[in-house]
């Protein structure tokens, strides 16, 4: 929708008015499209014709519901505070002043799983914690995203031996930041990616993301 | 309408009116507190510097006995050195000990270097120190800015990483790499300093002096950090050396030993600074015992730099070190010395090697043994972290279960050294 920034113009249709009572006249719009009572001396004075219809237009913007559900959830996530390695540095550096995440507000790391929907895993997942970081997943609500941070728990990276495992056998991720470990630029850049991906995708569970519908662990006798 | 469940029916005939006997019977303190809790801290825990697992037995909120379970992040460091060509190791051995990753290159090359009875040029020597006493710094400064927000103290982990960032910048100049640099090399270090790098590093140096007081200011007259820190979880000199414990703990508990003092490797005998010890051991010992190692290694960037020698960064031996770029055109046996180099890497000759430097939290050793072969037989690091972390539970047991946490932050271990 394109979006018009034009000034109102006294000659497009309206009569010709002062600034001051200009001002009062959108105020008193303003009021209106509230649906608020309009107060004070002036209180029938609105814009009208179509300098009330571009005073509209410029302001009501309509969306659906999903649409802004999504915007809000991917300008505020909560990432969990857990750290596994070397990257665990750097993403502790996206919090600090000069890369400073709270710009689109993923400041509010949260100790608890249960409170977070985002977990950065940050460094080598060995296969003694690979089980641990599976739980920590699980106990998170959803909607819930996953960012494999780095090299060592996307591919093993420099290592490559019996000790690790990539986070992608045993849990979904929906990111992929490469580096070893990655700038916080980098971090920053995937974060924003999956801002991206949430803001377009209606599909708010993982199940749905990767097609595991039917996947749910049925406790015996259920 | 189904009938109210049990739930419901008590839920409704809740009243506000005060009861007349409580609810619960009132503990008997001398029998509560004879009980034993045990309690998991971690694989996943904020205030554990890592993925270290704690099992703690508690009496009410003293702590009698702590299990630290480590092997979360086991990486198999020393299996894959084994199968990498001795310079291959280098990047790989970084990643031990995930803040100090000079000192465990240092370390390493240091180890292969006396095997093959390299002479590094006194340039590399000095550059060497430079990003060694920078890291140590930056090391202290995430200890810092991490272990104040355990305690509480929010604030001070921006000013820290505001000077962090300094530091990476530097080593970013220098090597291309914010971290994991893999700038020392066998018989040297990669490339010269840029253009430049000096007076970037002249104006840091001038700076984190006062940056430093700031910090001591805001945590030295802050009640809240005194009352954690002061008298708590001491431990004397004995005990700890008994345990083989190195570093910044051994000497806030008075003893001042410094491998840079006591076995001077890689030039350190050239530069005046002081080892700054505790008196009590407690744990504002250990804080201010690395607050104060932040001004010396300054002093010692400072004096680096002011005697910076001219001359080769990297050993002349074409053995070992790579011809440099601009021969590769012209000369035929730099052309065969980098294919073998880049092909198989050096060969070093048989024997066994103990190395053993200063890293921020103690003795960092690397145990090289070579069959002859260009890739090592065993590589074995002694890590600080975990010969340290032996004595956490003697010095946090009897203490509170808040000072544990304290405790912890001032031990500074890093899970990836321990694990390796």
């Amino acid at each position: 929708m394109e979006i018009k920034r034009e000034p109102i113009d006294p000659a497009g249709g309206g009569p010709h008015i002062d600034g001051d009572a200009l001002r009062v006249r959108r105020l008193n719009s303003r009021q209106l499209l509230r649906g608020a009572e309009v107060e004070g001396p002036n209180a029938a004075a609105h814009l009208e014709g179509t300098d009330f219809e571009r005073y509209v237009e410029e302001r009501v913007l309509t969306t659906t519901l999903e649409k802004a559900t999504a915007w809000a959830r991917s300008n505020s996530f909560f990432p969990a505070t857990f750290g596994l390695a070397c990257c665990a540095i750097e993403m502790m550096s996206i919090v600090a002043a000069r890369v400073d995440v709270a710009r689109f507000g993923f400041e509010a790391f949260r100790a608890s799983p249960r409170q977070a929907d985002l977990l950065i895993l940050s460094g080598r997942v060995s296969i003694k914690m690979a089980p641990v970081v599976r739980r920590i997943y699980d106990q998170m609500l959803e909607p819930k995203w996953a960012i494999s941070m780095g090299a060592c728990c996307s591919s093993m990276g420099v290592f490559n031996n019996y000790a690790l495992v990539p986070s992608d056998k045993f849990m979904p991720i929906d990111v992929h930041v490469p580096g070893c470990p990655p700038r916080p630029e980098a971090l920053m850049h995937g974060v924003l990616k999956l801002r991206k991906m949430v803001q377009d995708d209606p599909e708010m569970g993982w199940r749905e993301r990767y097609e595991a519908i039917g996947t749910e662990e049925v406790l015996p006798g259920a | 309408m189904s009938e109210l469940s049990e739930y419901r029916k008590r839920e409704q005939s809740i009243t506000l009116e005060p009861l007349d006997e409580p609810l619960i019977a009132p503990v008997d303190e001398e029998e509560s507190s004879q009980e034993l809790l045990t309690l998991n801290m971690g694989p996943h825990h904020p205030a554990t510097h890592g993925v270290l697992r704690l099992l703690v037995t508690l009496q009410g909120e003293v702590v009698r006995d702590i299990k630290p379970v480590i092997g979360y992040v086991h990486t198999g460091i020393e299996k894959t050195a084994e199968d990498k060509s001795y310079w291959k190791v280098i990047p790989v051995v970084e990643r031990m000990d995930y803040l100090a990753y000079y000192f465990n290159a240092m370390a390493f090359c240091g180890a292969v270097e006396t095997l093959l009875e390299v002479q590094v040029p006194p340039r590399a020597q000095y550059l060497r120190v430079i990003h060694m006493e920078l890291n140590r710094i930056m090391s202290h400064l995430v200890w810092l800015g991490t272990s104040a927000l355990d305690l509480g103290a929010i604030s001070m982990f921006w000013y820290c990483f505001r000077e962090r960032e300094a530091i990476l910048d530097l080593f970013e100049m220098s090597s291309g790499q914010r971290m994991h640099t893999r700038y020392f090399q066998v018989g040297g270090v990669i490339e010269d300093i840029p253009k430049g790098f000096t007076e970037k590093l002249r104006k840091f140096t001038k700076i984190m002096p006062t940056r430093a007081d700031q910090y001591g200011d805001l945590l030295n007259k802050n009640e809240i950090v005194l009352q954690r820190l002061r008298g708590t979880c001491p431990l004397d000199a004995e005990t700890l050396l008994s345990f083989g414990v190195t570093g910044p703990l051994l000497r806030a508990a008075g003893n001042p030993w410094d491998l840079r003092k006591a076995a001077p490797y890689c030039s350190y005998g050239d530069f005046d600074f002081k080892i700054p010890v505790g008196t009590v051991g407690d744990n504002y010992d250990r804080f201010a015992v690395r607050l104060a190692e932040i001004y010396e290694s300054v002093k010692i960037i400072d004096q680096a730099l002011e005697g910076l020698p001219e001359g080769p960064y990297i050993t002349e031996d074409r053995k070992v070190a790579l011809p440099p770029r601009h021969e590769l055109a012209t000369s035929m046996e730099a052309l065969i010395h980098h294919f073998k180099l880049v092909t198989e890497g050096f060969r070093v000759p048989p024997g066994e090697v103990y190395h053993p430097i200063e890293s921020p939290r103690g003795e960092l050793g690397c145990f090289v043994r070579s069959d002859g072969s260009s890739k090592p037989a065993r590589v074995h690091m002694r890590d600080p972290s975990f010969v340290n972390l032996q004595s956490f539970s003697r010095m946090a047991e009897g203490s509170y279960i808040a000072d544990l946490i304290a405790t912890l932050a001032m031990l500074d271990p890093i899970l990836g050294g321990i694990d390796r």
